[in-house]
């Protein structure tokens, strides 16, 4: 058997202060967002042409009058991302911007994908998005307090909180951008930090009503090992297929897969060290128990 | 119970061996296939375009006042008020009348019957509301009244849409209505929508007007620019004849000139009016004008009254295509601004496909190996159970005809990664009892019930963020949604019915191996 108990402290400390470091980030540097969320033009082009590259493209969308743009590499050797961040891009642009670059770069280019999304779009797709992970939180905070009580539910609530600030912290840190799939691999991360605490959580509850004399602090120490090795297999299992995604599933995957094995390790780590501490914290016991089996 | 029917083992394989063709037929030839279903595979998958246009209802709401203001006026003219300083300011129509006939007005406006104010009865409100101060009327268009305007421009854009995108001749275009003054357009395989969205860029309102040489025509007169922006001329406001009256446009060769042109066919009501216009105004220029633009200017020549024309200005046969298709397929009721566009190549669509099901091969590999070799002969059930659940997964997505997106492949491939959690947690609860007890049978039975709780609370909570997900989200990501939430469903049906079946038939089997697990 494990003590993780003995560290709970600890890594509440240092939760508390990955939290706080990320909040910080979150105000001060902000999130990086992308074409879906802060409005723009997003262009993949793939040269068939080996003297095309970074330089090249720089200077030939420097010359349009774009505004500010940002040309990079994507994957492939001769694969680039461009993304212009002028609002009113209309429609007609996309057309203009291949024609301009013909006559600077030559036509040995395809546009693979083209991604256009006005102001109005991205100001309501940020907040869906925003609405959406906040009615995740809600609809778990409510389940789980339906099925355990409210202890349970705070737990798990904020071990969620902890785990979507901290991948947002780092999103923020290395400037990774947030776009639709994002948002799609937190809510993910939200279901799957749940499904892990509330495996612990059960067996916790189950335990409470077993042992009488067992104080939290040392049931939620058992319950944690007893489902230990269930924890590790699973995150594995998870990880692998999330690692195999990051690695082979194409370019357009590498951040959704990114987040979820950030909040994959987040979400094992605070099943148990946030989700349990919580419960000690706020001295469950079986009478907890016992008054829900009473009602 | 671990002990199985034959009759259930039965079921449970049939169950399977049907979802194993459902998912198999999807590599079938169509031809050959018993069932027609397939996946279909969206826009990010297979190529194509999305494009969401927003109606620019503006100019439809000034219309509608604008034509109030004049149902007014007659009105008031009619029943001899004395009104002043009638006009449109702010979106709203103001107007003034003496004191003594408030009430009077008043009522005509406020009447159930009233025909300058229309009444919806489904909303229990008039088209506009109205508010006096003193003797000053202020009508606006009232909140139902908006959405009146709304939708009804929504429905006709939809049909224009559908019109024009259905005229170029895409493939199994998908044109939907999104809110009430949104209009979502997809179409599979085109990689270069520029063509479509120059179609549904244009209002494509054509009139004919005379070219006056006076400021002082009856209807007054605008200056209109030509096309190429080189040259203007006044133009009268008074409409000879509109693109209503247009039965047929098509773009041919005028053999004398060698020009490209675009012929039109009048409807009965449009002949009689070209007549008699052509009769009276030979030697007059006639503008052609198309969305406030001149596109030329012909000067009569003599009489026209077989309802057949021809329109010139500097075409090439593609412009001269697409107007002709724009004329055929009518004028929009009001703008449309594309509002987000995406496009994915056919190729990206296909390396896609490639590199996602690569991804799902190498993690399904790398997670059966894992199992195998921690759990052994019980690492081979969750292993079968999983490729059941795939096929489960695949057949279920292709039964319902279900779109799969980038995303929803990666859901795929997350669901192999969690699908084998619900059996781990079965065997390691099993593995405990069995520490407890002796009788194989007995410890796997209680290693079932016990570990149920846990694992329908953790589906539950991935199945109400999927759902969230599914109705937040849009197009690709909710792909990820459908298939996270059907993965859920296949994964708690394989692992209580195959992988019971399974570890039952096994541990029956070797209920007095020490050890089993």
């Amino acid at each position: 058997m494990i003590n993780f108990n003995k560290f709970y402290k600890l890594f509440n400390l240092i939760s508390l202060s990955l939290v706080i470091i990320s909040i910080l980030l979150l105000f001060f540097k902000g999130l990086n967002f992308g074409v879906d969320f802060k409005g723009g033009t997003l262009i993949e082009l793939r040269a068939n042409d080996k003297n095309i590259n970074v330089t090249t493209l720089r200077q030939s969308f420097g010359k349009m009058n774009l505004g500010d743009f940002n040309v990079k590499k994507f994957g492939n050797e001769n694969d680039f991302l461009i993304k212009i961040e002028k609002k009113d891009t209309s429609a007609i642009a996309i057309e203009i911007i291949k024609k301009e670059l013909t006559s600077s770069i030559g036509g040995s280019f395809n546009f693979r994908r083209v991604e256009n999304v006005g102001p109005k779009v991205s100001a309501e797709l940020l907040k869906s998005g925003v609405i959406a992970i906040a009615l995740s939180l809600a609809a778990m905070l409510f389940y789980i307090w339906i099925r355990f009580e409210w202890q349970f539910s705070l737990g798990a609530i904020l071990a969620l909180f902890h785990d979507v600030i901290i991948t947002l912290g780092l999103f923020s840190l290395f400037s990774l951008e947030i776009n639709l799939s994002i948002v799609a691999a937190i809510l993910t991360i939200v279901g799957y930090s749940m499904n892990d605490t509330v495996v612990i959580y059960d067996r916790v509850r189950e335990n409470l009503r077993k042992f009488s004399d067992i104080k939290i602090f040392e049931l939620t120490n058992i319950s944690i090992n007893e489902t230990l090795s269930r924890t590790i297999i699973t995150s594995v299992t998870t990880l692998l297929a999330l690692v195999s995604i990051y690695l082979f599933g194409g370019e357009i995957l590498k951040g959704f897969s990114l987040a979820m094995i950030m909040g994959v390790v987040f979400g094992t780590y605070s099943s148990i060290y946030i989700a349990n501490p919580i419960l000690v914290k706020l001295r469950v016991s079986q009478k907890t128990i016992l008054k829900e089996d009473g009602e | 119970m671990l002990y199985f029917s034959k009759l259930r083992i039965a079921l449970v394989s049939l169950v399977t061996i049907f979802f194993i063709y459902i998912a198999s037929s999807n590599f079938q030839d169509p031809e050959n296939s018993l069932i027609s279903k397939r996946i279909n595979l969206g826009l990010d998958l297979q190529g194509g375009s999305y494009l969401l246009l927003e109606i620019d209802n503006e100019p439809v709401e000034l219309q509608k006042l604008q034509n109030t203001t004049t149902v007014i006026r007659n009105f008031l003219k009619a029943k001899k008020i004395n009104f002043n300083d009638l006009r449109i300011q702010n979106k709203t129509i103001v107007f003034t009348v003496p004191k003594n006939d408030n009430v009077l007005v008043e009522n005509f406006f406020l009447d159930k019957e009233s025909e300058i104010n229309p009444y919806y009865n489904q909303y229990k409100s008039h088209q506009f509301d109205l508010s006096i101060k003193d003797s000053e009327f202020i009508l606006s268009l009232s909140k139902y009244g908006l959405i009146e305007i709304k939708t009804s421009s929504q429905d006709q854009a939809l049909e224009i849409v559908r019109r024009r995108v259905d005229e170029v001749g895409t493939n199994e275009p998908n044109i939907i209505k999104r809110g009430n003054n949104r209009i979502l357009v997809e179409l599979p395989g085109l990689d270069d929508p520029m063509r479509i969205k120059s179609l549904l860029g244009k209002t494509a309102n054509l009139t004919f007007r005379f070219v006056t040489q006076n400021n002082n025509d009856t209807f007054g007169t605008e200056i209109l620019q030509f096309e190429d922006g080189m040259s203007e001329a006044l133009v009268s406001k008074r409409i000879v004849l509109n693109g209503e009256n247009l039965l047929d446009a098509q773009p041919q060769m005028n053999n004398q000139t060698n020009e490209t042109v675009v012929s039109f066919t009048l409807d009965r009501v449009g002949a009689k009016r070209f007549g008699k216009a052509t009769s009276t105004g030979v030697g007059k220029q006639l503008a052609i004008v198309l969305d406030g633009k001149i596109v030329s200017a012909p000067t009569i020549q003599g009489v026209i009254a077989s309802g057949n024309g021809q329109i010139s200005g500097n075409f090439t046969f593609q412009s001269a295509t697409d107007l002709a298709l724009l004329l055929r397929s009518g004028a929009l009721p009001a703008p449309l601004n594309i509002i987000e566009e995406r496009t994915v190549g056919p190729d990206l669509g296909q390396d896609s496909i490639n590199a996602g099901v690569i991804a799902l091969m190498i993690g399904f590999l790398l997670v059966i190996f894992f199992m195998f070799f921690k759990y052994k002969i019980f690492g081979l059930i969750a292993n079968i159970t999983l490729l059941v659940n795939l096929f489960f997964l695949v057949g279920i997505l292709t039964l319902f005809g279900a779109t799969l997106t980038l995303p929803g492949i990666a859901g795929i491939i997350l669901t192999v990664g969690m699908a084998v959690d619900a059996n781990v947690l079965i065997f390691e609860r099993i593995k405990e009892e069995c520490k407890k007890e002796k009788n194989n049978i007995i410890a796997f039975d209680t290693g079932y019930v016990k570990s149920k709780t846990a694992i329908i609370d953790a589906n539950i909570t991935t199945l109400i963020a999927a759902i969230i997900l599914f109705f937040m989200g849009s197009g690709p990501v909710k792909g990820f949604s459908v298939t996270l939430a059907v993965g859920i469903f296949t994964t708690l049906f394989s692992v209580y019915f195959v992988a019971r079946m399974l570890t039952g038939l096994y541990v029956v089997k070797n209920k007095e191996k020490e050890k089993l697990i």
